[in-house]
């Protein structure tokens, strides 16, 4: 019987003896990654006589969630962190000089086909866009790995999305997972890992694909896969000395269940308050007025979001009631945005800009809301009170539709521009 | 610790998310700020009347949401001593082991529950009591390594080994 990537990964971080779905298992992670909560593991670490830690090599270390810190507190935790990557021995730490993890890893080389990869941040399932299976754990657990080198873990179940049909014009990735989520709910991968297949998926880039992985979690997923191709090597090789290959399911794998989903007619999709899987048609959206646009975070702020928000912006200007910002998702992605003129085109449009890092997106600090207020963002999670004001309204949507709406000063369709 | 408790009930619906429980504009603040937002925005006389031996019965899907291990240390620091939920969301599942909040899944558990209820819990046999209606529910049991680490108090217990 042939197996899942799940399983596969699984198998060999657990020692090597066959596992299947519904198995717990004791893995050995192949690299575990910490952004902000590297303090609060430090503080665990010392709390439990811990002293040195099982493999400093196999750790990254990097600051996202509030750079540059806004309050004392935060401050004194980013001091922390700089006090753990020394003690701890961590060679690879990027401090605030990267971006967002989900972003930062892959581009840094991190991210491999087929390896277990642990992280401190729920949307860690990003890296599955590149074949690993990757997932977060807590504060507790993670110091737990930090000493020990391994993790109790279910063999999960595999639920399969296959995606066909050819997207319209204006119509992203973002729309696709929005979807989804609509269709089947917030808890449909609960405690299960994704596999996302089929010819639409296999022809969306890299950061396409990124923006599916990490909204996985959002469907209640511990892993979100796609197979790591050619296209996927492309990317990886130029970036890690490391060997990668090609890694997928075996044909004959074993699924809880197959979904297909026709993306031909689909529109741009927005997920109203305060569920994400509360979801509408662009053209069931009447007029909503916005206060913030937000174009940002680690689900949509890579260079292909910025090109596409900035095709639309290029030559107009942010509706006068409505505060636009874009943040990248990393210093590279700043960099290459800045180099093909982009940053130009959203200051001149009247955008805010901020250092890359997770800004307003977890509400702590950068465009939080008052309120009443209303903000529509390329980001992930509209729950209530996540972004500011247990009064305030989070929408998401794709950058191209974040875009449309900053211009329009209401809940706009990118298809008319 | 013992893994049986009896405490009087909160009830809480679907979905309730660890924003929620650890807001983010609070979540980097010291107890005393974060402590009047926990789970405010669903029930504002939760942060205020909740004490210490006090149980959670939740809908499904409990603890979505951000990995934050803050929203059952919270609950933890409120003296809640058990969540009971239809399912959760995995981290906070995890997180609760890890952190030692015992927590057990039940089926349908929260139609048969108002808050102010009295609950009888016995997490290792899986069985969870309305003391205050006389209704006796049979939940799915956790595996042998989590009562243990729950019985230790957390895994930071385990650390100091
Ligand atoms: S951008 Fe938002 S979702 Fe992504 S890691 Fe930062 S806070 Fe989390």
């Amino acid at each position: 019987m042939g197996m899942t990537m799940a399983e596969k990964v699984l198998e060999r971080a657990g020692g090597k003896a066959p596992v299947r779905a519904g198995q717990y298992i004791t893995a050995k992670p192949d690299l575990v990654f910490m952004g902000d909560g590297l303090a609060d593991v430090y503080t665990i670490l010392q709390e439990a006589n811990v002293g040195s830690i099982w493999d400093a090599s196999k750790v990254v270390s990097l600051m996202d969630h509030a750079v540059p810190s806004p309050t004392i507190g935060l401050a004194e935790k980013y001091k922390t962190i700089r006090t753990a990557v020394r003690e701890l021995g961590i060679a690879t730490a990027y401090g605030e000089r990267v971006g967002i993890c989900h972003q930062a890893l892959p581009e840094k080389g991190h991210v491999i086909p087929g390896e277990f990869i642990l992280g401190l941040d729920s949307h860690s399932t990003t890296h599955g866009a590149f074949g690993a299976a990757s997932t977060a754990i807590g504060y507790t657990e993670m110091a737990y790995v930090l000493k020990t080198g391994a993790l109790w873990v279910r063999v999960p179940e595999t639920i399969k999305f296959n995606i066909l049909g050819e997207l319209s014009p204006r119509v992203m990735s973002k729309d696709v997972l929005l979807h989804i989520a609509g269709r089947y709910s917030v808890e449909v991968a609960q405690y299960k890992a994704i596999e996302f297949t089929g010819p639409t998926a296999r022809g969306m880039s890299v950061a396409g694909r990124m923006t599916m992985s990490n909204m996985g979690v959002e469907l209640g997923a511990k892993f979100a896969f796609f197979e790591a191709d050619e296209k996927t090597l492309a990317f990886l090789r130029q970036r890690t000395q490391r060997p990668v290959g090609l890694f997928g399911a075996d044909a004959d794998a074993r699924y809880e269940s197959v979904h297909e989903v026709d993306v031909s007619a689909l529109e741009p999709q927005v997920s109203l308050p305060h569920r994400v899987d509360n979801v509408a048609p662009i053209s069931a959206i009447g007029n909503i007025k916005i206060d913030q646009a937000f174009l940002g975070s680690c689900t949509n702020a890579r260079t292909e979001d910025l090109e596409v928000a900035a095709g639309i912006l290029e030559g107009r200007h942010i509706h006068r009631d409505v505060r636009m910002l874009v943040i990248p998702a990393s210093w590279e992605v700043y960099t290459e945005a800045m180099r093909k003129g982009l940053m130009e085109i959203f200051i001149r449009a009247g955008a805010l800009i901020g250092t890359p890092g997770c800004g307003p997106c977890c509400g702590t600090h950068q465009g939080i809301l008052a309120g009443g207020e209303r903000c529509i963002g390329s980001h992930n999670r509209n729950f209530k009170g996540r972004m500011g004001s247990n009064d305030a309204e989070v929408y998401l949507a794709s950058p191209a539709t974040v875009a449309a709406s900053a211009i329009e000063g209401c809940i706009a369709d990118p298809r008319t521009y | 610790m013992g893994l049986v408790m009896d405490g009087r009930v909160w009830v809480f619906g679907d979905h309730i998310n660890t924003d929620l429980m650890c807001p983010g504009a609070y979540q980097w603040g010291t107890w005393e700020e974060i402590r009047p937002h926990v789970l405010e925005a669903c029930n504002p006389r939760f942060p205020k009347e909740v004490g210490p031996g006090d149980v959670i019965i939740a809908g499904r899907n409990f603890g979505c949401g951000s990995s934050r291990e803050k929203a059952p240390k919270n609950l933890k620091h409120l003296g809640i001593r058990c969540v009971v939920a239809e399912s959760f969301g995995r981290l906070f599942f995890r997180n609760c082991i890890a952190i030692g909040l015992p927590i057990l899944p039940c089926g349908n558990v929260a139609s048969r529950f108002e808050t102010g209820d009295r609950a009888r819990i016995d997490v290792e046999q899986a069985v969870v009591e309305n003391c205050t209606r006389g209704l006796r529910l049979t939940a799915e049991p956790l595996s042998r390594e989590m009562i243990d680490t729950l019985r230790e108090g957390g895994i930071i217990a385990l650390l100091r080994k």
